[in-house]
Parts: C-alpha cells; structure tokens; sequence
C-alpha cells in the first residue's frame, strides 16, 4: 500500500491541478458536501473488473486495480481501468510504482484516458472495511479530491445482480486522517460515528452507442439461458457465511470494549490514587508549616503516575464499521429471500 | 461467410483472379501444404494446422517482396486443382473454435472509439490460452500503429512491453494472435499477420466491423493458411474460424445489466435495488412461461406441428415442481420466514448496540 501512495503522489500531481479545479467549482458548496455526487461507469469498466476477479482472485484473496477515467462537473466518469497483480512471495524485487507508470504510459499512447481517478478491490462477502482500505482510500482522496473506492462482490454476483459499490471518505474522516491523529479526544472532536465514515455514491453504467451495438449483435448471437440463480430459495449457505463473519467481528468488537473498560477503570483508579496523593501532600505541608520547616516540593504528578494509554479507537471505529455494511448485506439479503418465499407460498396455494 | 477473405498477398494485378481464388471452400487450403505429396486436391484436415504455421511464416515474407507475376498463376492454378465440391461454410477442418470473451469486443470497440484522427481502423493483440479443441481469448489491448497507402508500421516495442506488463498479472496468457476493426481484410493485414507469427505459432487474427456494414456488426475470426502450387511461391489465404462466445457466470450476469442500456433514452442506467431484482426476474420467468404456454395451446389448435423434444422438456420441467404436501410446505416456510425474521432481529439488534457503545465512548 506504502508504493501505492508514492504512485498516486507522482501520478497525480499532473492530474490533480486538473481535476481539483473542476471539482473545486461544485466542492464549494459547503463543507459537508463531497465534490462527487455520482460515479458514471462504462460497461467496459464492469467486464473487466469481472473478469479479474474471475481469473486471478481465488478465495479470500482480494484483486485491486486502478481506475481511470475524468471528472466532468459533479459526475466522475471512468472509462478504463486496469489490474493490479496481486502480492507474492518470489515478487520481492517487484516495483508497483514502475508497473503503474508504466501502464499508463504505454494507454496514453492509445488515447485511453490516463488520469487516476480511484481503485477498485474485490470483497469477500462484504468484508472491506479494513485499516489498509482506509489508508489507500485516504492517500487516493488526498491526491485527487474525487477519488473513489469501488468495492465489487463476486459472490453476491454470482448470485444473480451486479454488486458493485463505490465508497468515499467522509470530509470529516479525511479531517481526521490529515493531521493522523486517531485518539479519542479527536475522534470525539470531529464527531465521527462509524456510520460517518464512509459514504457511498450512486453509481450509474453508461454504454455509448458502438457499444449498444455490439451488446445487439452479442445477444442475438449467444442465447445462453439464464441460470436464475436470483430465484433460487435455497441460499441458506451465503447467510450463514455472513453471519460467521459478522459473529467473528463482534468478538473482536468486545474484546475492544472490555480493553477499553479496563482503560477506564484504571485512569479512574489512578485519578483517585493522584488524588490521594496530593492530599497527604497537602496535608504533610500543612504540618511542616505548623512545624516552620520548608514545604516539600510539589511534585510533578504525571511523572509519578503515568497516565494510561487509551486504547485505539481507529480500530473500533473499523470494526463497528464492519458490523454495519454486514448488518445491512444481511437485512438486504433477507429482504430478497422473504419475497421469494412469499412468492413461493402465493404459488402454492394456487396450485392446492 | 463461406468466401474467405480475398488473399492479401496477390498484388493488384490479380484482383480479377482473387473473386476465383475467393470461391474456394475452406478446405482448400490444406493441399497447398508444402508436406502434403502430388495428390494435393484431398483436402488433409490434421496436418492443416501444424504445417500451416511454418509455412504461412515463409510463405508471407516470400509473398511481401513484390514477386507478383510468379504468384500471380499460382492461385489460379490451386482453386482448379482442389475444389472438391460445392463451397461450404464450415468450420476449420482442424475444428478450431475461437471462443470470445466479451470483454474483448468491449474492448476493441472502445479503442476504435479512441482512435487518433485518421486512422481508419486499430489493431491490437490478443491474449488467451490455447486447450486442445479450441482457443480462448480473454484478454486484449491496442498496438499503436500508422498506415498509409504504401506501408505500414506497427509499434511491436510497444506490443512486446504492453505483453510483459499484462503478464505480470495474469501469467497464463499468451499471444494468441491480433485483431484489426474494420470490414475487411487489406494487404496491410499480411504484413501485420508475419509480424504477430514471429510472437505467436499460428496467430489468429479477428475482424470487428465498427464501420457497420449490413447494418450489422460483424466479428469474424480468421487464421492464415497457404495456398498455392507447391514448390512455386506461395500465397496466403485467411480461412474463417467459428467464433462462440464464452461467458464466466458473473461475465453473464454483467452483460445482462450492460445490455440494459440500449433500452434507456440516454444509455444510462442504475444499478436496482435488490427487491427490484427479484421482481426483474419473476417477470422474465413469467415471459417465459407464456412462450411456452402459447407454444403448447398452438399445438393442441393445430397450428404449430408437435416436436418430440420439446415435449420432453414439457414434461421434465412439469415433473420438476415438487409435490408437496400442504402442511410439510407450510412448516418449511413458517421455519425459513422465521430465521429470515431471527436473523433480521439481530441485525438491527447489533446495529443498534454499537450505535449505543459508540455514544457511551464519546461521553
């Protein structure tokens, strides 16, 4: 990820006086505005995400890639992308950066349009929302104001509809990344909730016309049967992968909490001890005035009781994020799966 | 589509002797096959393939020097020779299928779209792996190249480092062969086709009409073959492949939404929410059921013939609806509404338990 950022830096410094300009015109509108209200897609752009995934990624093991495409107005369009290899041992000497300057160099030279404008990852059953995730989407962010993340999920595509989603850090999670301060007193300054942290842009595919003309001549020469993996009621296994990961994510979250009140009750204990402490000072130097003898010096308090380390709370806010999006997979997947047993229940009573 | 395309090597002299030349059906080729003895006419399927890759090699770069009038008798002497009955479309005799991805011909199309000011058509490689029946191409990206009336240039620099990069994150691919957009194939395509046969044993070369010729857009595959009296100098001959068209399930399902952009006024389209998506597909399992439903009332009318085989798949598909009893069927979907119900619960449950724990950290 660390080349990522030294990549996109390069890259974009051409790129970012162009798009930063026009995103600036709509990024004005106030601060809680993001400068991009809607991700425009080529449909090339969905096949050969697809098509990566489906090649090279197997498993657990996400696929990455970078997008390219312009800003128009409030609209980033991307017209092209291309894959990222993905991290192997016997790959020790190989340079990310020279790989992506050297792909865009050589698309340059056939018109693709060369500009950074995000990177897009595949997931495994929803689960993105990652420490590494945050700092690319960050570093990405921070070059080209408009950039985004678009998270594909093979499996729930497999299962019958395009899931494809395009993530951006919140302006006041990018406050808060900017100056890499995670402790709590800025997190509770920037009032940021887990459900603040990302927000999701509306994605819409546009073809241009040649295209519609080859999906023409495709359909009407391939007549594959569709699988109607949508309709199928018996996809009881997805749900319980998911839940396994949501149930793996709650441990962490309260091993998180209980950290977190072990933190609290020994900063509660140690303010009492301190205050104790400056009692008997208090008292000791009333006495000695009684006695005429020199006060003792006071002495500094935090040397003598160190104050705790809070516990991270960039993690927690990572995990509660995580909950979240697996919380709404499965309300959406339950959503689906009740009509399809309402349906199922309408078509037997007819038939009985 | 049983006419091959007009041999390229034959120079202009010869343009009234190609449409004979073109007639060819494309079995033809396989006698000119420098291995194959004097009884040349019977058309040899299996050598074919082998012999034509070392032969169309030479056979090219003996062609692109301008030796026109030797070569000019020589395809007129190979179709009389070899024409062993009517012309048929067909198959490579070898039964080399070309399947296709379409994120090539999305691909392709988009380069096309991208092309510099004058450039009449582009080319590019093909990458794909080779299996023993047939040849897929998975993957593509465009070769700058410039081509005038005389000559032609093809940044082979650029195609060999463009390899090196895609290799890096799939290594399987190899060089398959090259495309070119455009209706046609012109003499230029010779030249480019000796190039790509010193990266690929026997490259495939693939035609995509954007220019729309019979309204149509037309991909048509082709692999070089030799043609030509042997021990004279050879011609080459593009013999056509069949095309299918290979999709991974996602790929399907991705087309499927692409292709919902011809029917939008503006080609854009969202992507539906997950209820709109069932909805979607009931609706075309119900446009489905109604061909068939109408399939079956115009056979008992009469008006349509009854066909063995579809009224097998009747059958089956009538046999495939369970019988369920009433009360098992009401069990079942009480105890799967209730763990979609359960399972909701707890989401919300959880939803709502860290919203709280992060409102007690921020106190």
């Amino acid at each position: 990820m660390a080349s990522r950022k030294e990549g996109t830096g390069s890259a974009a410094t051409s790129s970012s006086s162009t798009t930063g300009a026009a995103g600036k015109g709509k990024g004005k509108a106030g601060s809680g505005d993001s400068a991009v209200k809607q991700v425009q897609i080529d449909g090339l752009v969905v096949l050969k995400i697809i098509k990566h995934y489906q090649e090279e990624g197997q498993g657990t093991e996400v696929v990455q890639g970078v997008l390219l495409g312009l800003v128009v107005e409030d609209r980033l369009e991307i017209t092209n992308c291309f894959p990222f290899p993905q991290h192997t041992e016997d790959d020790a000497d190989f340079d990310e950066v020279q790989y992506q300057m050297e792909m865009m160099r050589s698309l340059r030279h056939v018109n693709i349009d060369h500009l950074h404008v995000g990177w897009y990852q595949s997931t495994y059953y929803g689960s993105f929302v990652t420490r590494a995730l945050l700092d690319s989407q960050f570093s990405y962010q921070h070059a080209i104001e408009e950039s985004v993340v678009l998270i594909y999920d093979p499996i729930k595509t497999a299962q019958g509809s395009l899931s494809l989603k395009a993530y951006r850090l919140t302006p006041k999670l990018m406050e808060v990344c900017k100056e890499k301060d995670f402790s709590p007193e800025a997190l509770k300054k920037g009032n940021i909730t887990f459900e603040h942290m990302f927000e999701e842009v509306p994605i819409v595919i546009k073809n241009s016309h040649l295209i519609n003309v080859l999906m023409w001549e495709l359909e009407k020469k391939s007549a594959v049967a569709d699988k109607h993996e949508l309709l199928s009621l018996a996809s009881s296994s997805h749900l319980g992968k998911t839940l396994q990961l949501l149930m793996d994510r709650v441990d962490e979250m309260s091993q998180d909490i209980v950290k977190y009140n072990t933190y609290m009750r020994n900063t509660s204990k140690q303010q009492q001890q301190k205050h104790q402490y400056q009692q008997r000072r208090q008292q000791e130097n009333m006495q000695r005035q009684s006695r005429g003898e020199p006060p003792l010096p006071e002495e500094d308090l935090s040397k003598l009781f160190k104050p705790h380390q809070p516990p991270a709370r960039m993690d927690s806010l990572l995990i509660a994020g995580q909950i979240n999006t697996y919380c709404q997979n499965i309300k959406e997947f339950t959503a689906q799966n009740l009509g399809k047993l309402f349906m199922a229940q309408a078509l037997q009573e007819y038939n009985s | 589509m049983a006419t091959p395309a007009v041999p390229p090597s034959t120079p202009p002299a010869t343009p009234t002797e190609t449409p004979a030349a073109a007639s060819d059906p494309a079995p033809a080729p396989s006698p000119a096959s420098v291995s194959a003895p004097a009884p040349a006419p019977v058309p040899a399927p299996t050598p074919a393939p082998a012999s034509s890759s070392d032969p169309a090699a030479a056979a090219a770069t003996t062609a692109a020097p301008g030796q026109t009038p030797a070569s000019a008798p020589a395809p007129a002497q190979a179709p009389a020779q070899s024409l062993p009955g009517p012309a048929l479309p067909g198959p490579f005799p070898g039964g080399r299928v070309v399947r296709l991805h379409p994120v090539i011909l999305a691909s392709i199309v988009d380069s096309y779209e991208r092309r510099n000011e004058g450039a009449a058509r582009v080319i590019g490689t093909l990458l794909g792996t080779v299996d023993k029946h047939s040849v897929e191409v998975t993957n593509c990206f465009s070769v700058p190249h410039n081509e005038s009336e005389d000559e032609v240039a093809v940044d082979m620099e650029f195609a060999k480092n463009m390899y090196e990069l895609h290799k890096k994150v799939s290594p399987n691919e190899l060089i398959l062969g090259w495309y070119a957009t455009g209706h046609d194939i012109t003499e230029h395509s010779v030249l480019i086709h000796e190039y790509y046969s010193r990266e690929a044993p026997n490259p495939i070369h693939l035609t995509v009409d954007t220019s729309l010729q019979n309204g149509r857009m037309s991909i048509k595959a082709y692999v070089s073959t030799l043609m030509g009296v042997p021990g004279r100098t050879m011609g080459v001959m593009f013999t056509p492949l069949t095309v299918k068209y290979a999709y991974y399930d996602t790929e399907r399902i991705g087309v499927d939404l692409i292709m919902k952009t011809c029917f939008s006024p503006n080609r854009v389209i969202g992507l539906s929410s997950d209820l709109q998506q069932v909805g979607g597909a009931s609706a075309r399992i119900q446009d489905a059921l109604s061909t068939v439903l109408q399939y079956a009332e115009d056979v008992l009318s009469g008006k349509v013939s009854a066909d063995n085989t579809v009224g097998r798949f009747l059958m089956s598909l009538v046999n495939q609806v369970p019988k369920i009893v009433p009360e098992d069927f009401e069990t079942m979907l009480n105890s799967n509404i209730n763990d979609l119900l359960m399972v909701t619960y707890l989401a919300n449950l959880t939803q709502s338990q860290i919203a709280l724990n992060e409102k007690l950290v921020n106190l």
